[in-house]
């Protein structure tokens, strides 16, 4: 890549989002500030190669969107105070909690991460306004036609200005509810990109989790007390550190038991770990943990052991036992027995799974579960079945392969 | 801004039948607050007529134009500076209605 393309990359990357949340606060519109935007990075693609990088890139791209922005209301013709009157909601009041940084760029990610859009909305109009990723670049991820794509955005703006949706960091009394409902966001981008699902994707998705983790480093700087922030950014750090010892080389899921633990990321699992002993002098200091900073926490007791056998499995159900009293979802009823099975036994595990069929009949990884501790316990009959029904479930390639090789293992 | 604010009963599992004090009291507080613009109970769908005249002479027909088990009970018309304030009204009316709100902003 020559110097030029990589001050634009550099740009895109560090600029989009400042760009686009500068022009929305200015002209009130997420559809004028996208378009001059994308416009402003065309025009640096086209000149800087021959004019040579400006100095300050971040401050000509926002001059220059400036400049389309107005170009283009001239050209509909809009007049001031028609076009004021459709102005988003601003009131220029800093965000009130304590340690916020006052950044349009928060402002933005709170309007892309409203409640009134629906989830995957939010998911298309976070990684467009906010992550700078195209159109084209978000359907490929999603496996949705383009046409919907950029229908769904358009619906979404045209929303937003319809219904008053405000241009606004949340009151800090909505603020848990609201930065929770933004970290969901993320952490479906990042899951999507950690275990792909569909069979005409890569079981991997190192673009998603990039970008998970680069909007949640985004949302860290400026939200740099909010503790599930801090959390949800160690656990993805944890999560990815393990990525490339994830899946074989012939394409098949390798599980945590099984990976080489050498092929980890240190680097990413010292800053991790790093963020989960903040969390910890936090919660020592009586700071109750959220979610995402157990699950932090968990993910560091497992990166922690050297060999699978050093695990400190007393320590992960700990944490399980905490989580379930903040989530009691089946789903990480689940997980816990995968603890249990370690401490106690196959046998207990395998209770404790099956008590969860009627909320996860549907669900792949319980007939994997099951599956597994069925092999451990001999019965192989029926862990041949519980794989049968894990396969049809799985939609992950990798883990398809996995489960079927474990099957076909079975005497 | 204002919004069209409607509540929303469902045949099979109707809100309970005792709101009306605590609906009531909410209005009073709207009123004062400034974001009451008009509310109103409806009667219920079967006293309905749909009217289309459109061809060459009226049409009338017994009953709503859509039939379905969710039905509109009542509307509110709210003025409120964006849809934040809107949806936190609107949180506590449907408890306050023990039913569904839809929110629904004018053009």
């Amino acid at each position: 890549m020559s110097d030029v393309e990589e001050a634009i990359t550099r740009a895109h990357h560090e600029d989009w989002a400042r760009v686009v949340a500068a022009l929305t606060r200015r002209f009130g519109d997420l559809d004028i500030a996208e378009e001059a935007a994308a416009e402003a990075f065309a025009t640096a693609v086209q000149r800087w190669p021959a004019d040579g990088v400006p100095p300050n890139p971040g401050a000509w791209l926002t001059t220059t969107a400036n400049r389309k922005a107005i170009d283009r209301i001239r050209r509909e013709n809009k007049r001031d105070d028609k076009h004021k009157e459709a102005q988003m909601v601003y009131d220029g009041v800093p965000p009130e909690p304590l340690g916020a940084i006052d950044d349009d760029r928060l402002r933005l990610i709170f309007t892309c991460c409203h409640p009134a859009l629906a989830m995957e909305t939010r998911v298309a109009l976070t990684l467009r306004m906010v992550g700078g990723l195209t159109v084209p670049e978000i359907a490929r991820a999603f496996l949705v036609r383009e046409t919907a794509l950029e229908r769904r955005i358009t619906r979404a703006k045209a929303k937003i200005k319809a219904a008053r949706i405000p241009y606004r960091v949340p009151s800090a009394e909505d603020l848990p509810t609201r930065v929770s409902g933004v970290l969901a966001v993320l952490y479906l981008v990042f899951n999507e990109g950690y275990l792909a699902t569909g069979p005409d994707t890569d079981p991997l998705r190192p673009d998603l989790t990039a970008e998970a983790i680069r909007l949640t480093r985004l949302i860290r700087a400026l939200l740099p007390d909010d503790g599930e922030v801090t959390g949800l950014l160690a656990l993805m750090l944890l999560t990815e550190a393990r990525r490339t010892a994830r899946v074989s080389a012939g394409g098949e899921l390798v599980t945590l038991i099984e990976q080489d633990r050498g092929a980890w990321d240190a680097a990413l699992i010292a800053e991790g770990h790093r963020l989960v002993r903040e969390r910890l002098a936090a919660a020592a200091a009586g700071v109750a943990p959220g979610r995402y900073q157990i699950l932090a926490a968990i993910n560091a007791v497992h990166t922690s052991a050297r060999d699978m056998r050093d695990t400190d499995w007393s320590q992960v159900l700990a944490l399980y036992d905490q989580l379930v009293r903040l989530d009691p979802s089946p789903i990480i009823a689940l997980n816990r027995a995968i603890a249990v099975a370690e401490l106690d036994g196959p046998q207990v595990a395998l209770a404790a799974v099956d008590r969860l069929q009627d909320k996860l009949a549907g669900y792949h990884a319980y007939h994997a579960t099951r599956a597994d501790l069925l092999r451990r316990l001999g019965q192989s009959q029926q862990s041949r079945a519980a794989y049968d029904k894990a396969i049809e479930l799985a939609g992950n390639t990798a883990e398809t392969a996995y489960l079927t090789r474990r099957r076909d293992q079975l005497r | 801004m204002q919004y069209l604010v409607s509540v929303i009963d469902d045949k099979s599992n109707p809100g309970s039948t005792d709101r009306q004090p605590a609906i009531s009291a909410f209005n009073e507080r709207l009123v004062a607050e400034g974001y009451w613009v008009f509310a109103g109970g409806l009667a219920d769908t079967d006293a309905a007529t749909v009217i289309d005249n459109r061809g060459e002479q009226a049409v009338f027909s017994d009953g709503p134009f859509l039939e379905s088990k969710e039905y509109l009970a009542g509307v509110w018309v709210w003025e409120a500076p964006d849809l934040d304030v809107a949806l936190k009204l609107a949180a506590e009316a449907s408890k306050v209605c023990d039913r569904k709100i839809e929110v629904r902003p004018f053009q």
